[in-house]
C-alpha cells in the first residue's frame, strides 16, 4: 500500500518435526487465528495440533459421485430408450443392470474431480504468487526445515510479543517477511 | 538409537521403562542408513537435474525411433486399411485385441500400488508408487492405441463417444464393448488425476530448487502455488485417500469389464463367470511384473538401494506370487469346469488350448504363469536381482500368451469345421507391437528425465523422524549419522 512494502507475517523456522508440533499446539493455546504451519511433508497430528476440523473435501467427491451416476443412467435411458430406441437381441430398452457399470465409471470419474477440484477449492489454489514464496529461506520447507508462520492481521499479533513466544517455543531463526 | 523408550505423561507414576523390541522383531525401515529429508530431496531430485547420462540416450533414442515405427505402422494401416493386419476369418481378433488387454494389464499394478496398498496402510508402497502411477498411464496410452485402430475407419471413432451420429443413432450401451470405453476413459483420467495430485508436492519441491527460469516457472506453474500450509495438506490428504478409495473400485472395475467384453459373448472358452477376477489377478500379476522390470535397473542404476530397499523388492515379488497363484488356479479352474459342465464344445475348446496346433503359445503360457513364479516361495530367489529381474520379464511374456491362447485360440475353432482356421500376425501386426514399446519407454524414459520419479515428499513422512511421537522424532539425522 502507497508504495511501501506492508508485512505479512513473522515466520518462525523449526528443524524438527516434534518441535514444530509442539510449537503448534502453544500457539493454538495462546488463541491465534490468522496462522499456519508449513512441513515438508503432512506431520502425523499436526491436525490436531493446530486444533483443525475435519476436512470438507469428502462433500465435494460424495456430490461429484452422484452427478457421475445420476448422469451415467440418465444419459443412458435418454439415449436407449426415449431418443432413439432400438431393439438389440431381444434386451429390454433399458435395464439398471446393463447401465450399471458406464455409471460405475462415472460416479468415479465425476467423484474423483471432485476430490480433486475440491481439494484445490478448499485450499484456494492454483496460485501463483504468495508472500513467503519469494522469502529465499523459506524455500527450505520443500526441503527439510518446518515453519511457523502467523500473519500480521491476526487480532493477537505484536511484533515483539509474537516474536518473544516464538522464541521461548524453540525456534532459532525468526524474520518478519513482507507482503 | 536410545536403548530404551520412556513416557512423560502419567506425572504421578514413575518413568516407565519399556525394554527395546528384540532385533527378530524390529521391522527393517523403510528408508535405509536413516536418511535424512535433505537427503532424500537431494538424491531424488538430482536424478532429473544433472545432466543426461549417456545410458539414457543410448536407450532414448531407439525407442524414439520405435516410436516413429509405431507411427508410420498405424498411418500405414489408416491409409491402406485394417487388412494390413493378419486377422482373417475367423479370427477377427487377433493381436490388436491381445496387445490391448496386455498393456491395459500392465497397467493395473500402478494403481494397485497407488490406491489398494494405500488404503491398506503399506507404508512401503511410496518409494514405489510415483514410477509404477506413471508406468500405468504411459501403458493405458498404449492400450488405447488398439481398440481406436482395430474399428478399421479410423475416422468414426468418435461413434465411440455419447454423441449421436450423422442418422441420429446413439451408442448402444447395452454392449459391452460400450462400457469398456467408459472404463478405460475413466481409468486414464483418475490414473492422471492420482498421479497429478501425488506430484504437486513433489513439484514444488522441483521448483524452490531450480536455477534457471524455465525451470522455475514449468515446476512453479505446475506446482500450483503449494506452499507446504497444512492446513493445505489436511485437505490433500483427504483429497488423495477419497481418490484411493475411489481408484480401488476403479482399478478391479476396469479389468472385469474388459473381461466381459469375451464373458459376455456366447463363444466357449470365454463364456465363463471365473474371467472377471481371473484378469484382475492376472492383470496385477502382469503390473507387478512390469515394475520390477523397470525398477530393479533403474534402482542399480541411479543407487536408489536405501529407498527402494529389498524388502520392497522382496514385498513385491511375494505379491506376484500371489497373484500367480491366484492365475494357476483359475487356468486349472476352466479345466475343471470345462469337465464338469459335461458341455462337449467347452471341453473341445479347453482340449484344443493344450493339445491343439496352438500349443506353442499354451506351453510358454503355463510355463510363465504358473511355473515360474512359483519360484518366488523361495527366499534367496526374491533376494537375487538378476533372477528377479529375468522371471519378471518371463511373468509379461506369460501374460502376453495367456491373451493370445484365451483370443486366438477361442476364435480359430469355429463351430463349424468349415469355419476353422489358422491366424498369422503380418509384419505391420509386429511392427505396430514393437511400435508400442518405443513410445511407452519414451515417455517413460522422458518421465525419469524431468519428474522426480519417486514421491519425495511421501518418502519423507514414512521415515522414522518424521514422526514427531518416535523416539527419533525430535532428533536431526545430521547427528545420529553424519551425513
Amino acid at each position: 500500500m502507497n508504495g511501501i512494502a506492508q508485512a505479512y507475517g513473522i515466520v518462525a523456522e523449526f528443524t524438527t518435526a516434534s518441535s514444530v508440533l509442539h510449537a503448534a499446539e502453544k500457539v493454538r493455546d495462546a488463541g491465534f487465528r490468522k496462522w499456519d504451519v508449513f512441513t515438508p511433508f503432512p506431520v502425523h497430528g499436526m491436525d490436531r495440533a493446530m486444533g483443525l476440523k475435519n476436512s470438507k473435501v469428502g462433500w465435494f467427491a460424495f456430490l461429484g459421485g452422484v452427478t457421475g451416476y445420476t448422469t451415467g443412467m440418465l444419459m443412458i435411458w435418454y439415449m436407449n430408450t426415449f431418443d432413439y430406441p432400438i431393439v438389440i437381441g431381444g434386451k429390454p430398452m433399458f435395464s439398471p443392470f446393463g447401465a450399471f457399470p458406464p455409471s460405475y465409471e462415472l460416479t468415479i470419474l465425476f467423484g474423483a474431480f471432485g476430490s480433486l477440484f475440491g481439494m484445490l477449492f478448499l485450499n484456494r489454489l492454483p496460485r501463483l504468487h504468495h508472500p513467503l514464496l519469494k522469502n529465499k529461506r523459506f524455500s527450505l520447507v520443500t526441503h527439510d526445515r518446518f515453519f511457523v508462520v502467523i500473519e500480521c492481521n491476526d487480532p493477537k499479533y505484536s511484533e515483539t510479543q509474537t516474536r518473544k513466544l516464538l522464541e521461548d517455543l524453540g525456534s532459532r531463526h525468526i524474520e518478519v517477511v513482507e507482503e | 538409537m536410545a536403548a530404551t523408550v520412556t513416557t512423560m505423561k502419567a506425572p504421578q507414576a514413575a518413568q516407565v521403562r519399556v525394554p527395546e523390541t528384540p532385533a527378530e522383531l524390529q521391522r527393517v525401515p523403510l528408508v535405509a542408513n536413516l536418511r535424512g529429508f535433505g537427503w532424500i530431496s537431494n538424491r531424488v531430485a538430482s536424478l532429473s537435474e544433472d545432466k543426461a547420462p549417456l545410458w539414457w540416450w543410448i536407450l532414448f533414442v531407439p525407442s524414439a525411433l520405435c516410436l516413429g515405427m509405431l507411427l508410420f505402422m498405424l498411418s500405414y494401416q489408416i491409409s491402406t486399411g485394417v487388412g494390413v493386419w493378419g486377422n482373417r476369418h475367423p479370427v477377427m481378433w487377433a493381436w490388436d485385441i491381445v496387445n490391448f488387454v496386455w498393456w491395459i494389464g500392465i497397467g493395473h499394478a500402478g494403481t494397485l500400488i497407488s490406491a489398494i496398498l494405500f488404503l491398506l496402510r503399506q507404508r512401503w508402497r511410496t518409494a514405489v508408487n510415483r514410477a509404477a502411477e506413471a508406468m500405468t498411464i504411459f501403458a493405458v496410452m498404449c492400450a488405447g492405441i488398439y481398440p481406436a485402430m482395430h474399428v478399421g475407419r479410423v475416422w468414426y471413432d468418435w461413434w465411440l463417444f455419447p454423441i449421436p451420429n450423422s442418422n441420429s443413432i446413439w451408442p448402444q450401451f447395452r454392449s459391452p464393448l460400450m462400457w469398456d470405453v467408459f472404463a478405460v476413459s475413466t481409468y486414464f483420467t483418475v490414473s492422471v488425476l492420482f498421479w497429478y495430485m501425488g506430484l504437486v508436492p513433489d513439484l514444488a519441491v522441483m521448483r524452490d530448487r531450480a536455477k534457471t527460469r524455465i525451470r522455475q516457472f514449468l515446476y512453479g506453474l505446475f506446482a500450483l502455488g503449494w506452499t507446504g500450509s497444512n492446513r493445505h495438506w489436511s485437505n490433500y490428504e483427504k483429497a488423495y485417500l477419497i481418490l484411493a478409495g475411489l481408484s480401488t473400485p476403479l482399478v478391479l472395475s476396469v479389468h472385469s469389464i474388459v473381461s466381459l467384453d469375451f464373458s459376455v459373448s456366447q463363444l466357449p472358452g470365454w463364456h465363463t463367470t471365473i474371467f472377471p477376477p481371473y484378469f484382475v489377478a492376472g492383470a496385477v500379476f502382469s503390473g507387478f511384473g512390469m515394475v520390477l522390470t523397470l525398477l530393479i535397473p533403474l534402482r542399480s542404476i541411479f543407487k536408489l538401494e536405501d529407498l527402494i530397499t529389498m524388502r520392497h523388492i522382496d514385498l513385491m515379488c511375494k505379491v506376484t506370487l500371489a497373484t500367480g497363484s491366484i492365475v494357476g488356479y483359475a487356468y486349472s479352474m476352466e479345466f475343471f469346469i470345462a469337465w464338469y459342465s459335461g458341455n462337449p464344445n467347452e471341453q473341445f475348446h479347453f482340449l484344443n488350448r493344450a493339445l491343439g496346433p496352438y500349443q506353442w503359445a499354451w506351453i510358454p503360457m503355463v510355463t510363465c504363469n504358473v511355473l515360474v513364479p512359483q519360484l518366488f516361495w523361495f527366499r534367496s530367489i526374491r533376494h537375487n536381482l538378476v533372477i528377479v529381474f529375468i522371471m519378471s520379464i518371463l511373468v509379461n511374456v506369460g501374460m502376453w500368451f495367456e491373451r493370445f491362447v484365451i483370443i486366438v485360440i477361442g476364435l480359430h475353432r469355429d463351430f463349424l469345421p468349415s469355419n476353422w482356421g489358422y491366424y498369422r500376425p503380418t509384419w505391420v501386426d509386429i511392427g505396430t507391437y514393437v511400435g508400442t514399446f518405443g513410445l511407452f519407454f519414451t515417455m517413460f524414459l522422458l518421465f525419469i528425465r524431468f519428474l522426480p520419479m519417486i514421491a519425495i515428499s511421501e518418502v519423507k513422512g514414512v521415515t522414522p523422524q518424521s514422526d514427531p511421537h518416535h523416539p527419533l522424532g525430535g532428533a536431526k539425522v545430521k547427528e545420529v549419522v553424519p551425513q
